[in-house]
């Protein structure tokens, strides 16, 4: 099996005091039931950190800017590790991911094996 | 009167065997830790033949601990004599590790030489097969042939595996001592796991034997207990690890079979279920939800308390499925994938259980196929019966294909 690096990427929301916390709750429930169907066929390598909305971004010369972090649209909200026998299954492992429900989208890297 | 001293004896020894054996280890190191075994097997051989003439003493505790240390100093005695004529290196005068200073049994040392011991014993060096053996023999005074059976394997191949574990604390020269402040939380990991194998290895058994399962489940309980009398080793997930023995030990009653969870817990007669032990799993529970380590045991302990609640209500179920969720996470294994895609199914309803519980591919687990005749049952009746029947050609004992048939029929 190789490792597979999925990035979440989310729609950059500068403010989100409007989500209630039912809202909050439910999109919880969502990610961690689709990281659990993962999970459950044993190929969640490791579940990465979620990531605040806020930061900074460091750029050549010294520039310092705010978020947003990637392009204007979107920002990283997450990784996770998993193994699959090949992209084209780690692809069909990131399908029904609530990042997509979100407007946002999945990127699935394969990891350096390491030696 | 023969089998009431029999019976006297059959107990003292379960209780008083690993305390005596770990002083006298202490007391004279880890190396003679067969000499130890040998002495307090005789003190209860000699117990035996004067407790049948004589009967038994007004505090028969008192008389093992005073025959053991006279043997302990005869022995050793005998021991030194022959070592310093034998080795002439030995100076006369010069202070050897075999001296004639006293044994003391006294509450407080038999605590922390068990302690230590424990320590010793769940020690990575050994592999976990064998330590399982060595601590059921040295931590928790089982008879030999009583871990033969509780591994439904043969007295020589258990006597095998200790022999092979006592040379490996010989050979990793592991000493008898509490591990330094800086090792603690990492060595107590280690007994930590052992003590929820030991208690596993009762709680779903091979054996039938179900005196003997809940002698394994009490003796980790114990070791636990052990643990949270000291203050250094009383921290959150030894709590966690107590709650979880706790619950799980509180429906002993109720549990008829070794059935894996999700498919026993349905039938149980929840006026079976020990309310004592239930409230001494939420006190340790309460006490394990301190710092900031969630380890495996909080997250079995939890889903273990929702269960000591029968409501079959959605509310339930969703917390039991995110508490699988992250245990998956934490420690994955069949089993937990298995009861996860249960609670999936009370959860979310049978549809997205049923398309999850397809990739799982745990080909030659009957319990899948138990899950899969679950869930499809109502759903499409003849796949449900197919399932059945393939967990039922994969199941071993009698028991588990006895409970297939009645999931069938049900």
């Amino acid at each position: 099996m190789k490792e597979f690096m999925f990035l979440f990427r989310l729609p950059y929301q500068v403010d989100d005091s409007e989500v209630t916390p039912e809202k909050m709750q439910e999109l919880g429930k969502k990610w961690n039931d689709w990281v659990g169907d993962i999970a459950a066929q044993g190929k969640v390598v490791n579940a990465g950190p979620r990531l605040e909305s806020t930061g900074k971004v460091l750029k050549q010369r010294g520039v310092v800017t705010d978020g947003p972090f990637v392009e204007v649209r979107e920002m990283l909200g997450g990784f996770l590790r998993i193994k699959a026998d090949s992209l084209e299954e780690a692809t069909t492992l990131a399908h029904g991911c609530p990042a997509i429900d979100q407007g946002g989208s999945v990127e699935i890297r394969p990891v350096y094996a390491q030696h | 009167m023969m089998s009431n001293e029999a019976g006297i004896i059959s107990t003292l020894f379960r209780e008083e065997f690993a305390k005596m054996v770990a002083v006298i280890s202490k007391r004279y190191g880890l190396q003679y830790i067969e000499t130890a075994e040998d002495i307090v097997s005789e003190t209860f051989l000699t117990a035996t033949e004067s407790w049948n003439q004589k009967g038994i003493p007004p505090n028969p505790v008192a008389w093992l601990y005073t025959v053991a240390k006279q043997k302990t100093l005869h022995h050793f005695r005998r021991n030194k004599i022959l070592t310093d004529k034998v080795i002439p290196q030995l100076q006369t005068g010069q202070e050897t590790a075999i001296e004639m200073a006293d044994v003391t049994f006294s509450t407080r040392h038999i605590k922390d030489s068990q302690l230590q011991m424990l320590f010793a014993v769940c020690n990575a060096a050994i592999a976990s097969e064998a330590q399982i053996s060595l601590a059921l023999r040295i931590l928790c005074g089982f008879r030999i042939e009583e871990i033969a059976e509780a591994f439904l394997t043969n007295k020589e191949a258990i006597n095998k595996r200790l022999f092979r574990a006592k040379e490996r604390l010989r050979t990793e020269k592991i000493n008898m001592e509490f591990p330094p402040d800086s090792e603690i939380s990492d060595r107590l990991d280690n007994a930590l796991h052992i003590i929820y194998l030991l208690f596993n290895e009762g709680y779903y058994s091979k054996t039938q034997n179900q005196i003997l399962r809940k002698e394994l489940c009490y003796e980790a309980m114990r070791l636990g207990v052990l643990l949270i009398e000291n203050e250094h080793t009383n921290m959150p997930k030894t709590n966690a690890l107590m709650a979880l023995m706790c619950f799980h030990a509180s429906r002993f009653k109720a549990r008829q079979t070794d059935e894996a969870d999700f498919v026993l817990y349905e039938n149980q007669d929840e006026s079976d279920w020990d309310n004592d032990l239930i409230r001494q799993g939420m006190y340790f529970l309460h006490c394990s939800a301190a710092g900031d380590e969630i380890t495996s045991y909080h997250l079995e302990a939890k889903i273990a308390y929702c269960h000591c609640t029968k409501a079959d209500t959605n509310e339930k179920w969703e917390e039991v499925l995110q508490l699988y969720n992250q245990l998956l996470l934490v420690n994955y294994s069949p089993a937990v994938a298995l009861n996860r895609t249960y609670a999936l199914y009370k959860a979310n309803g049978k549809e997205e259980a049923l398309r999850e519980a397809k990739k799982l591919n745990l080909a030659n687990n009957h319990f899948y196929f138990v899950l899969l005749g679950e869930l499809y049952k109502d759903v499409d009746n003849k796949k449900a019966t197919e399932n059945f029947q393939r967990a039922l050609a994969l199941a071993k004992t009698d028991t588990e294909k006895k409970i297939i048939l009645k999931r069938m029929q049900t």
